[in-house]
């Protein structure tokens, strides 16, 4: 009974990343693009009109990750225009901060968009609730994995809770279907004051591919702002980590 | 004969060539075969023809000792009152079927035996039906209370509304009502032509089987596109994504079982394992859940002999240590304890209420899409087995998933020995599809049997689109599962399902 769970121990040795500043992801990880002016438009053109979101706009060239799918279509048909770069610091505290222009080498992440109360409030300790309304479970394993045996994002004083009750904040999943949108607006009011939203995810962000869809209502976010913008599809536990850090002061967003 | 016959690598099948049968027909045909368990129903919806005159319904009959794949449909006036016998008073696993229809076109099955709401959609036909007041069963007694939970759960998961009726500690019943998750998938996938769009729609389905969903939109468009020569060079790295698919989820469901009884060894080492699995899938095509992976008629991250033998040495290493997990848990006298005997569906239970994939291999039906009807890489593979297990209990189902993973590494090692990278082509989004046709795609995910159906008008546009996840089947054996058991087995019953909401609520 004893042995076999010493060889476990033995066999998985130390799990955690001891320093999460230094993680680097794999070269084919799709994060931060970066866009280059060219004269010639034609691919771009095309990229944009095949861009399954219209997070792509050729003139003005940009690209919004709040609706970007991360599926890599427009670098492969303007490869000279766009290429993804493996970097997962792409939270930004405000929405426009999501849209990215020629020449931008980070996703903003300005200091005076924070509400002050945040870092006051929740620098040393933060707890949230996640909601999920319309999300397709990769987000939620994500936002799980954050706490687990490799990332330990618990060791920052950061973890998730179940009651709104107990929580500093709500995490935000999925482009909020109809059918959940009453559920969420509870969960957020049950959260007292002082406290935080999270839209995690390009779904949150703008709905994503189901912007359109009659099947959500996505007023919540006509009612409150969020105070953190994650894009991805799914968000990397590296975006989220990074993203609540540099929120709550823990570090800061500098070119990589 | 009713029914057009093919099977599941065959091309797509142009609707007139489909019989149009007589209700009474079908409603007897149906019946009589339903009764040996060789057949089963892998898909049953309706459709109103292009002037919605009509409403027709087709029906994909599944038959495991043929291989073959039975299509028929009948026809019936759009606004017609009369209301049709109910199948699912013979047959239960008709009822998410016969459910769906009815809640979105407002057609009556007379003498249906549970006549509920299926999943909200935006487009139901009775509008005064919401979920806030979804019709729960009730039992009257002092003795007795209700338990409700959600949509909102305690963790990090997807909403979904559980009743309990306890008698004490025991659950007398427990109803389940979905649909908070409903997104609208299936009607965006026909308000499009973009095919980027619409497979990426698919892959979302249920992201963590977006390998599997996606393998099945690529599967029924290239059958209507006779894309099959291309789909064919592919097969062996399609094989691979969807078996390391099968790997990580597996892997995360024992630690989810291990984290529901505190055993934070096996939790801990599940995670860690899933984390390698996982990131395996993100060196070879840049995303954790492997998006990106499947496309229609190529692919934009051919698999490489650098990653080739990166993928099959993770994976060698993955199941060596994960055997270690699975050996350690079952001579656990504690675990076994809470697993053992715990939520059982017994193998009847499971036929009747028409269970596939891995939850019904626990209960010894030998259910599996690969074996039954390969397509791709499985159909030239013969004699393949089937893993079963007889009990239909919490530890049958994490049995499974042990020896799944094993089976699903000895694939991958022996696709990947000597592995030749075809020449990599890029994915065609353009092809014409067929018109006036159906296609299908039917795959094993990790769950089990996953069934999409494109229907494409006159004009070769997808005019219909119907996704069928596992979990709708499944949901039901779960509150079969519970019934008897102590509430607080209620999480470990369900982890060893864990079937999708979003899958299930589109």
């Amino acid at each position: 009974m004893i042995f076999p769970k010493l060889k476990v121990l033995r066999s998985h040795g130390t799990q955690y990343i001891p320093d999460l500043e230094r993680v680097e992801l794999t070269e084919e990880f799709r994060g931060r693009p970066e866009l280059t002016e060219t004269g010639d438009r034609g691919d771009l053109e095309r990229a944009a009109r095949r861009c399954p979101t219209g997070a792509l706009s050729a003139a003005p060239f940009a690209l919004d990750l709040g609706r970007c799918m991360f599926c890599g279509e427009c670098a492969r048909m303007a490869p000279r225009n766009i290429r993804f770069t493996n970097d997962y610091r792409i939270g930004s505290p405000t929405r426009e901060g999501l849209v990215l222009r020629p020449g931008d080498t980070r996703v903003a992440f300005p200091e005076e968009a924070v509400r002050p109360e945040v870092r006051r409030f929740f620098g040393r300790a933060l707890q949230l609730r996640e909601v999920c309304a319309g999300g397709d479970a990769s987000v939620e394993m994500e936002l799980g994995a954050t706490g687990n045996v490799n990332f330990d994002f618990g060791r920052f004083g950061v973890g998730f809770t179940a009651s709104p009750r107990h929580a500093d904040g709500v995490v935000v999943s999925g482009p909020v279907t109809r059918n959940m949108a009453e559920a969420l607006e509870i969960c957020y009011d049950a959260v007292p004051d002082p406290r935080i939203l999270v839209a995690c995810s390009t779904e949150a962000c703008s709905g994503g591919l189901y912007a359109e869809s009659r099947a959500v209502d996505r007023t919540f976010f006509d009612r409150h702002t969020p105070d953190l913008w994650l894009p991805g599809v799914p968000t990397h536990p590296m975006t989220f980590i990074d993203g609540i850090m540099t929120l709550l002061g823990m570090k800061r967003r500098t070119q990589c | 004969m009713i029914y057009r016959i093919t099977n599941n690598t065959a091309p797509a099948v142009a609707l007139d060539d489909i019989p149009v049968v007589s209700y009474a027909a079908f409603y007897d045909d149906l019946a009589a075969r339903l009764r040996d368990e060789r057949y089963h129903v892998a898909h049953y919806f309706a459709l109103p023809d292009e002037a919605e005159a009509h409403l027709r319904f087709f029906c994909l009959l599944l038959d495991d000792a043929a291989a073959e794949v039975l299509l028929t449909s009948f026809v019936m006036d759009y606004y017609a009152e009369c209301p049709l016998p109910s199948l699912t008073a013979l047959h239960p696993q008709l009822h998410p079927f016969e459910r769906e229809i009815a809640e979105r076109w407002g057609v009556r099955f007379e003498g249906m035996p549970w006549p509920k709401p299926l999943r909200f959609p935006c487009d139901r036909a009775d509008r005064t039906s919401t979920i806030d007041n979804y019709p729960f069963y009730r039992m009257e007694g002092r003795a007795l209370h209700e338990v409700n939970v959600g949509p909102i759960h305690a963790g990090i998961i997807e909403p979904g509304a559980f009743r309990f009726i306890c008698n004490g500690e025991n659950v007398l019943h427990l109803e389940i009502a979905l649909g908070y998750q409903h997104r609208g998938t299936e009607r965006l996938m026909t308000a499009t032509d973009n095919r980027l769009r619409q497979v990426l729609l698919a892959e979302s389905a249920a992201g963590d089987s977006s390998v599997a969903h996606a393998t099945a939109f690529a599967e029924a468009v290239e059958k209507l596109t006779d894309g099959a020569a291309a789909a064919a060079a592919l097969a062996p790295e399609r094989a691979v994504a969807i078996e390391l698919e099968r790997m990580a989820m597996q892997i995360a469901d024992t630690g989810a079982l291990c984290m529901d009884t505190g055993y934070q060894l096996g939790q801990v080492a599940c995670e860690a394992l899933r984390t390698m699995t996982i990131n395996t899938t993100q060196a070879w095509g840049g995303n954790r859940f492997g998006k990106g992976l499947i496309r229609p008629a190529g692919t934009d991250h051919p698999l490489t002999a650098e990653k080739a033998a990166m993928i099959r040495g993770n994976a060698a290493e993955i199941a060596r240590r994960y055997a270690e997990v699975c050996h350690d848990l079952r001579t656990s006298p504690s675990l076994l304890a809470r697993f053992e005997q715990c939520g059982i569906v017994p193998r009847t239970e499971m036929v009747r209420i028409g269970g596939v994939g891995q939850a019904a291999r626990a209960s010894g039906v030998a259910r599996d899409i690969r074996t039954t009807h390969p397509w791709g890489l499985y159909a030239g593979q013969p004699g393949r087995e089937t893993i079963t297990e007889e009990e239909g209990d919490v530890m049958a189902r994490l049995s499974v998933r042990c020896r799944e993973t094993a089976q699903a590494a000895a694939l991958i090692d022996r696709l990947l020995d000597g592995f030749a990278p075809a020449a990599p082509v890029r994915p065609d989004y353009d092809a014409p599809l067929r018109p006036a046709s159906l296609a299908f795609g039917l795959v094993e995910g990790w769950r089990g049997e996953t069934c999409h159906v494109a229907v494409t008008d006159s004009a070769g546009r997808i005019a219909a689109y119907r996704i069928k996840d596992p979990s709708l089947h499944n949901w039901m054996a779960l509150a079969l599962a519970v019934r008897g058991e102590g509430i607080s087995d209620f999480p470990i019953c369900n982890k060893s399902f864990n079937l999708s909401y979003c899958g299930h609520d589109l």
